[in-house]
Parts: C-alpha cells; sequence; structure tokens
C-alpha cells in the first residue's frame, strides 16, 4: 500500500538574504560530475535548490562541446552563481570572474584562488587579495576560504558578501571536520557564513545546519552517491532537518540519564541501590 | 595573420574582428565571452574590435562545477 506523502510543516523561518537576494532554500548545489545533464537537471530540482554554482571553461574549438548546460538549467528557477575553480592565482581568479559577469550578467561570484592541484585548500593570501580586487570592481564576493577564524575576519573586513569555509576538502566527503572553528568563525563575522565543500551524506549537511550557518553548498555528495536522485531529495531533508533543529535549540548533552517517564507513581518494586552512594532507589 | 585562440595558433584574414572570428568558429550566437591579451572584449564591442597580429584569446563558456 502507498503511503500518502507527509505534508511538509516547516514552522516560520526567515529567508536566507544574501547581498540583498533573498533564498528560500538554504542549499546550495553544484553543477559538476554528473552521469548526464538530464540527470543534474532532475537532481537539482529535487534537491530544493534555489542557486547553482558553474564552472567557465575554455569554448571546445574541435567540435566537441556538446549541449549547452545552461540549455538544461532554468533561470527562472535558479540563480547562478559562478565560480573560479581551478584558479591558483589571485589574477587568474579575477579575470575568470570578469568573464563569468560577462557570460551571465550577474555581480554574484563564487570566488576560489586554490593553492595546489592536490589538496585543493584555499590560498589564503591569494583569496584575500582577490577578494579585495573584485569587491572593488562591485562583485559580490562569495569566497570560498578554510575554517579558519581570523582569516574569516580579514575577507568579511575586505567586502565578502559571504563566507563559505570548508567543512573539509573539495570533494573528499569527510564532512564538517572542525565545527567548533565554524562555531567561532561565525561569531566573528557578521555576513551569511555557508558551509562549501567537504560534504558526504546527508547527516554531514545537518550537522553543518545545526551549528547555525546560514547554508551549505555541496557537489559531488550529491552527484557522484550511487544513487544521485535519492541523495538530491535526502539533502534537500537534512537541509531542513538541520536549520530547523538549530532553531529549535538542542537540549544540552550530559553525562547521566534523565528519565523521560514520572519518577514517582511505580507499583511497589525492589528497593535498588544507587551505585556509589548508601540511599536506596525505588519505593 | 597569427593569433592564439585558446593556446592554439590559427591563420586569420587580416583585419579580422572579435565577432569575426566568431563567426568563423560558428560560436556566433554561442554563449562565450571574450578575452583579448588578458582583457575582457565586451559582446557590444565585439563587432568594432579588430585583432592583431600575436594577440591571445580566450574564448570562455559555461561548464557544470560546483
Amino acid at each position: 500500500m502507498d503511503c500518502a506523502p507527509l505534508p511538509v510543516i516547516d514552522p516560520a523561518d526567515e529567508p536566507l538574504v544574501i547581498g540583498g537576494e533573498s533564498f528560500r532554500s538554504r542549499l546550495f548545489v553544484g553543477t559538476g560530475k554528473y552521469a548526464t545533464l538530464a540527470q543534474m537537471a532532475e537532481a537539482l530540482a529535487l534537491s530544493g535548490t534555489e542557486c547553482v554554482t558553474v564552472a567557465i571553461r575554455r569554448v571546445s574549438l574541435d567540435g566537441s562541446g556538446g549541449p549547452s548546460l545552461l540549455d538544461f538549467v532554468d533561470r527562472a528557477r535558479y540563480r547562478i552563481l559562478p565560480n573560479t575553480a581551478g584558479c591558483f592565482d589571485a589574477a587568474t581568479a579575477v579575470r575568470t570572474a570578469v568573464l563569468a559577469r560577462e557570460l551571465l550578467d550577474t555581480k554574484r561570484v563564487k570566488l576560489e584562488v586554490l593553492g595546489d592541484a592536490r589538496t585543493l585548500l584555499p590560498d589564503p593570501l591569494g583569496t584575500l587579495e582577490a577578494t579585495r580586487e573584485l569587491v572593488r570592481q562591485g562583485f559580490d564576493v562569495w569566497v570560498y576560504t578554510s575554517d579558519d577564524p581570523r582569516l574569516a575576519c580579514h575577507l568579511a573586513e575586505a567586502g565578502a558578501t559571504a563566507i563559505m569555509p570548508a567543512g573539509s576538502p573539495i570533494g573528499s566527503g569527510q564532512g564538517v571536520l572542525n565545527p567548533n572553528a565554524i562555531r567561532i568563525l561565525m561569531e566573528l563575522v557578521e555576513v551569511p557564513v555557508i558551509v562549501d565543500a567537504g560534504v558526504g551524506t546527508a547527516s554531514d549537511v545537518a550537522i553543518a545546519m545545526e551549528l547555525g550557518v546560514e547554508g551549505v553548498l555541496l557537489n559531488s555528495g550529491i552527484a557522484l552517491a550511487r544513487e544521485p536522485l535519492r541523495m538530491a531529495a535526502a539533502m534537500r531533508d537534512a537541509c531542513r532537518a538541520g536549520r530547523q533543529a538549530f532553531l529549535a535549540g538542542r537540549i544540552p548533552r550530559r553525562l547521566h540519564a534523565n528519565a523521560s517517564s514520572p519518577e514517582g507513581g511505580l507499583i511497589a518494586s525492589v528497593l535498588r541501590p544507587v551505585p556509589g552512594s548508601t540511599a536506596l532507589a525505588g519505593e | 595573420m597569427r593569433v592564439l585562440v585558446n593556446g592554439v595558433e590559427r591563420e586569420l584574414a587580416p583585419g579580422t574582428t572579435v565577432a569575426g572570428l566568431l563567426a568563423e568558429l560558428g560560436l556566433a550566437r554561442a554563449a562565450v565571452a571574450v578575452e583579448r591579451n588578458r582583457v575582457l572584449v565586451p559582446r557590444a564591442e565585439q563587432a568594432v574590435t579588430a585583432l592583431a597580429e600575436g594577440d591571445r584569446i580566450e574564448l570562455v563558456t559555461l561548464v557544470g562545477g560546483g
């Protein structure tokens, strides 16, 4: 027997506002690594995202280009966040952002200035230099960075629109490795914080959102899952669940149990010693 | 004249404009942004921007990415 789908009842939440733009979904999804563009389009729809990232690359001049990505991304439904992925110096990242703005007519850019091809860790000095230059040129800079709280302060002071610390290395699927750094980072900057990179599965998204970050950006976690469409829906639900749990406020962790059922009114029972004391428990 | 298009040398008729190059490559209506010697050539200027010997041209588009 089929069950009717559960109604989605999300208690009120503020929309996320970044650079003057409002987002109801707090999940940001990349468009890379899917088996086909049709699968990508279906995964984006299931994820519930309203903003997708794209990369900028040389046009293929040998006729091997294939269909255009934009034919599969409905611009009425999704805002597009072009990235500077693959750039290893500030100057190349800035040039890439300028080309992206020309292609998409948007001032949004996800700035990545990476240190080396093996770790793909962000280069802090190049990232700060490029942030300053792009802000000067009028971009809304969503900046990919490490989870270093002091660097995040410098990026925010440079005028970044959003700070996007990596949970763990790009595509590594290790989740949020240092939640305390992200919590401290959030205390120190006022602009929105979005965990970007490292998400492997739904619980990683929920854990990030439960920290109180404003959103999560991921790509491989969906695109490379055994079933990308199922994972897209799981990520959507995890993002929503983590956000609601953050707003609801978790109970404090405690070492010992705290009974949910009333402690009084039990039927007569055998008296039990309380470990470590001479008192007796029970009636 | 010879120019470098996306890192590949190409022989063009003297006086070819950016728009002319795009047309020659079948990209006149494609979603392509153009850089000439590291400087953006906005769409509105492509028809009046003539290429010169030794120019380095980058033609880019959108692809999937995260």
